[in-house]
């Protein structure tokens, strides 16, 4: 028990000082930016006041706006006030495969940044099967994932392939396919395959109601089957990396590639077949997401969830169980974001900034320590720096 | 036949890659096209000495031309390979008509301006220029950036802030270094002090400024826009006698004043990394550090002092956005001009020139794009913005030459380790 709270604090420290430095930080540019309360400088006590309030006010409807609404579940029950919950996990659902997406190819010591394509990819593909054919739920919903996954893997999987044949480095290209993809749906929503009937604007039909993952607690809230496949994938991941030969081959590879070789591993086939994984996985994100809650494909249909995913993976410190918890915590964030503005006046904007600010800390390990002191061991990671020609 | 060297083979597979290409062009542009109206081509702004102000040839007839030039480029390549020099002045030929060629079957029945759209691809290549510059003085001395994005938009961010607030162009103008190089800081100051991944570091500084001055944008700059975010922007200024140079003159001497900064900066860079004693300590600190530190030189520092200055150039790229431009700041603007720079730097095998030259190029793709899309030329202008992107993965796929970043690029250095 005792060894489980030292691993414990081990894990969860540094995450935990680097999330409560940002919200200071956060709560700082808060006040910093209202012309009102910076008024009130000259007398420091109704300043502190009125900074204190503003930002517990701030954070409060953050944790209102993501967990639990209680004006809501007084006037209409605790289901209702649970929907801030709901939208949370709503949110947070692509999150979680996107980020898995990263955090594995992290293990592998390959930094994919590709994962917004890849979400596009799957979409692509999913919302093609999903609005072309017509079949019974239990096959139709498989038959989307699946298309989901073999896009996103098809797109993450050239970059592999690209690495292990000719060296090209996987961040420079990735970077680049993000673009092509964003570019390509575009196109492709213009076609006529793809675009709705008697709709001018780029939008894609609705993917058919037997390729739609069921609601959980009805239409209230939005909460869908997506949350347990996550989990389930989740689970598959962490058994991968941590339980399977291929995934000791992953990390062998990820810690020190000329070793692994020398040992007589592959490295060429292990890259590939990182990329064709992570893109799958990305894609499944991309996928459930068009079927668990968007339903038609448009341009903006991964928004910035492959970028947030990566911010998501280095705050879980490239664990799948982190990932996933970094995954809600910014789900809740975003979610918490969107009544910050209705409820105090202080811009959603400051979101982003606080989770910059917490993944800064987190990719800097060192300057917590400095900051705090701490002799104690802390846990990270290695997401060892690597040359462009590494 | 003797063996060839890896050098004359690269050389051997770009003439038969141009061979293949032209076939491909032949085809398309030439035997199956039904396009005959003419394309007319601008050439006459108003300012400058009247020597021709367009020119109307049938599309059919102006391709045979143009592939008959791009024939003459795959000549002149076979002869300069077959006597062992470099192809660069052949590809250069080939490429040059097989674009004309292009555009002469695509815009056929149409008017393009082409030195309109030459003026305005010089425009859109500055701030990749700058950006690629940033990126090139980091990477050749082993710091890898790619948060040149981050320092261009926080850059144009601050100098409209700066300008708007003292009504004066010219504080903006200085501002902006100062932003880029106060990003830059933080890459340097993580990378060097506590050696974070740069890549990730570089990440995470991008999603912070994009944050931060999206924040600020909603909280001060709209609500108090005519203070905050008011600027006006930098008019052209044509430099006697030589703005008056048909074709040439408009395009590159009828600019602003941040794009004549920019010819001067790009030539101070190229002669000072390769002629002065900063230049080669640099390139000594990119690749081989432990060397270049036993010889008594601060690897640390002069890393350090480099990423600042990589900042401030980026800086002044960022102010092409708002004061170079538009005069005002919007959310986001500089639009992933960033990476296309970092794009630019490797394109351009990580070299001031060809840095310059890609920038250039990729400018030129997205004006032809635009003006493309103007004239109502059925391309899906989609695929024509992806040329940039799709060339970077082809050059660092090294199916064009040979690409290799500086040996020591996004490695900390530590003393007593290797």
């Amino acid at each position: 028990m005792k060894l489980f709270f030292i691993k414990l604090q081990r894990i969860a420290l540094l995450p935990t000082l680097s999330f409560i430095f940002a919200f200071f930080i956060g709560g700082i540019i808060i006040v910093v930016s209202d012309p009102i309360i910076m008024g009130q400088l000259n007398s420091p006590g109704k300043f502190l006041t009125a900074a204190g309030a503003r930002i517990g006010n701030s954070y409060l409807a953050i944790f209102q706006g993501s967990v639990y609404d209680v004006n809501l579940a007084r006037e209409s029950g605790v289901i209702r006030g649970l929907y801030p919950l709901s939208e949370t996990i709503v949110t947070s659902i692509p999150l979680i495969f996107a980020g898995l997406a990263v955090a594995l190819a992290f293990r592998a010591g390959l930094f994919n940044i590709g994962a917004q394509g890849q979400f596009i990819f799957g979409a692509i593909g999913a919302s093609y099967v999903g609005f072309n054919f017509n079949f019974p739920p239990l096959i139709h919903v498989p038959l989307v994932l699946l298309a989901g996954i073999f896009f996103g893997g098809i797109f993450g999987g050239i970059v592999g392939l690209l690495k292990a044949k000719t060296g090209a480095h996987e961040v420079i290209v990735t970077i680049m396919l993000n673009y092509v993809a964003a570019l390509f749906i575009l196109w492709l929503l213009k076609t006529s395959v793809f675009l709705r009937p008697q709709r001018f604007d780029p939008i894609a039909p609705d993917v058919n109601p037997s390729a739609r993952l069921p609601k959980l607690f009805g239409a209230d809230l939005r909460i869908h089957l997506g949350i347990f496949i996550a989990l389930f994938v989740t689970y598959l991941v962490w058994w991968l990396l941590n339980k399977s030969t291929l995934g000791f081959k992953f990390r062998a590879v990820g810690a020190n590639a000329s070793a692994a070789r020398t040992a007589g591993i592959s490295v060429p086939v292990v890259t590939t077949l990182t990329m064709f994984i992570c893109g799958g996985l990305a894609g499944l994100g991309g996928a459930i997401h068009l079927i668990g809650t968007e339903y038609a494909l448009t341009a903006g249909v991964a928004g910035s969830i492959g970028f947030d995913a990566i911010t998501v993976a280095l705050l879980g410190q490239a664990t799948p169980i982190g990932t996933l918890f970094g995954a809600l915590l910014f789900g809740a964030l975003q979610t918490g974001g969107r009544t910050l503005l209705s409820n105090t006046g202080t811009s959603a904007e400051i979101i982003q900034v606080i989770q910059a600010l917490i993944v800064l800390f987190i990719a800097a390990p060192a300057l917590l320590k400095m900051l705090f002191r701490l002799k104690k061991n802390i846990e990270t990671k290695s997401m060892a720096a690597k040359g462009w020609n590494g | 036949m003797a063996q060839l060297n890896a050098l004359q083979r690269r050389r051997k597979n770009g003439v038969i890659s141009m061979v293949i290409l032209l076939f491909i062009f032949v085809y398309i542009f030439y035997i199956s096209s039904s396009r005959v109206e003419p394309v007319v081509y601008g050439f006459f702004l108003g300012d400058e000495w009247k020597l021709i102000s367009e020119w109307k040839i049938g599309s059919k007839s102006g391709v045979l031309i143009f592939l008959l030039l791009a024939l003459i480029g795959l000549a002149i390549s076979y002869i300069q390979f077959k006597t062992n020099r470099k192809i660069t002045l052949g590809s250069v030929i080939f490429g040059f008509g097989s674009i004309m060629a292009f555009l002469t079957w695509a815009a056929a029945g149409k008017f393009i301006p082409l030195t309109g759209l030459l003026q305005a691809a010089v425009l859109l290549a500055v701030p990749l220029i700058f950006g690629s510059m940033a990126g090139l003085l980091c990477e050749k001395s082993g710091v890898i950036n790619i948060a040149i994005e981050g320092q261009l938009l926080f850059a144009a961010f601050i100098s409209a802030i700066v300008a708007s607030l003292s009504q004066n162009l010219i504080w903006g103008l200085i501002s902006a270094p100062i932003a880029g190089a106060l990003v830059s800081w933080i890459l340097a100051y993580f990378s060097i002090r506590f050696q974070v991944d740069q890549v990730i570091l570089g990440f995470v500084i991008n999603v912070l400024v994009l944050g931060l001055t999206n924040f600020f944008y909603t909280v001060l700059l709209v609500p108090y826009e005519s203070t905050w975010n008011a600027a006006r922007s930098f008019s052209a200024i044509p430099i006697p006698i030589l703005s008056k140079i048909p074709i040439i003159g408009p395009i590159l001497f009828n600019q602003t004043i941040i794009v004549y900064l920019m010819y001067v900066i790009v030539t101070v860079i190229q002669i000072a990394l390769f002629k002065s004693k900063w230049g080669l300590r640099t390139r000594a600190v990119g690749e081989l550090p432990i060397a270049a530190d036993s010889v008594g030189i601060d690897v640390n520092k002069l890393r350090f002092r480099n990423v600042i200055i990589a900042g401030a150039v980026a800086g002044i790229g960022g102010a092409v956005f708002t004061i170079g431009a538009v005069g005002v700041f919007s959310q986001s603007m500089t639009a992933g001009a960033g990476f296309i720079a970092l794009a630019c730097l490797i394109f351009g095998k990580w070299s001031p020139k060809g840095a310059l030259i890609a920038a250039l190029f990729f400018g030129f793709t997205n004006s032809l794009q635009s003006n493309l899309s103007i004239a109502g030329v059925p391309i899906p202008s989609e695929f024509m913005l992806m040329i940039p992107y799709i060339a970077t993965i082809i050059a660092v796929s090294g199916l064009i030459g040979r690409v290799r970043a500086p040996a020591a690029d996004g490695i900390p250095y530590l003393r007593g380790t290797k």
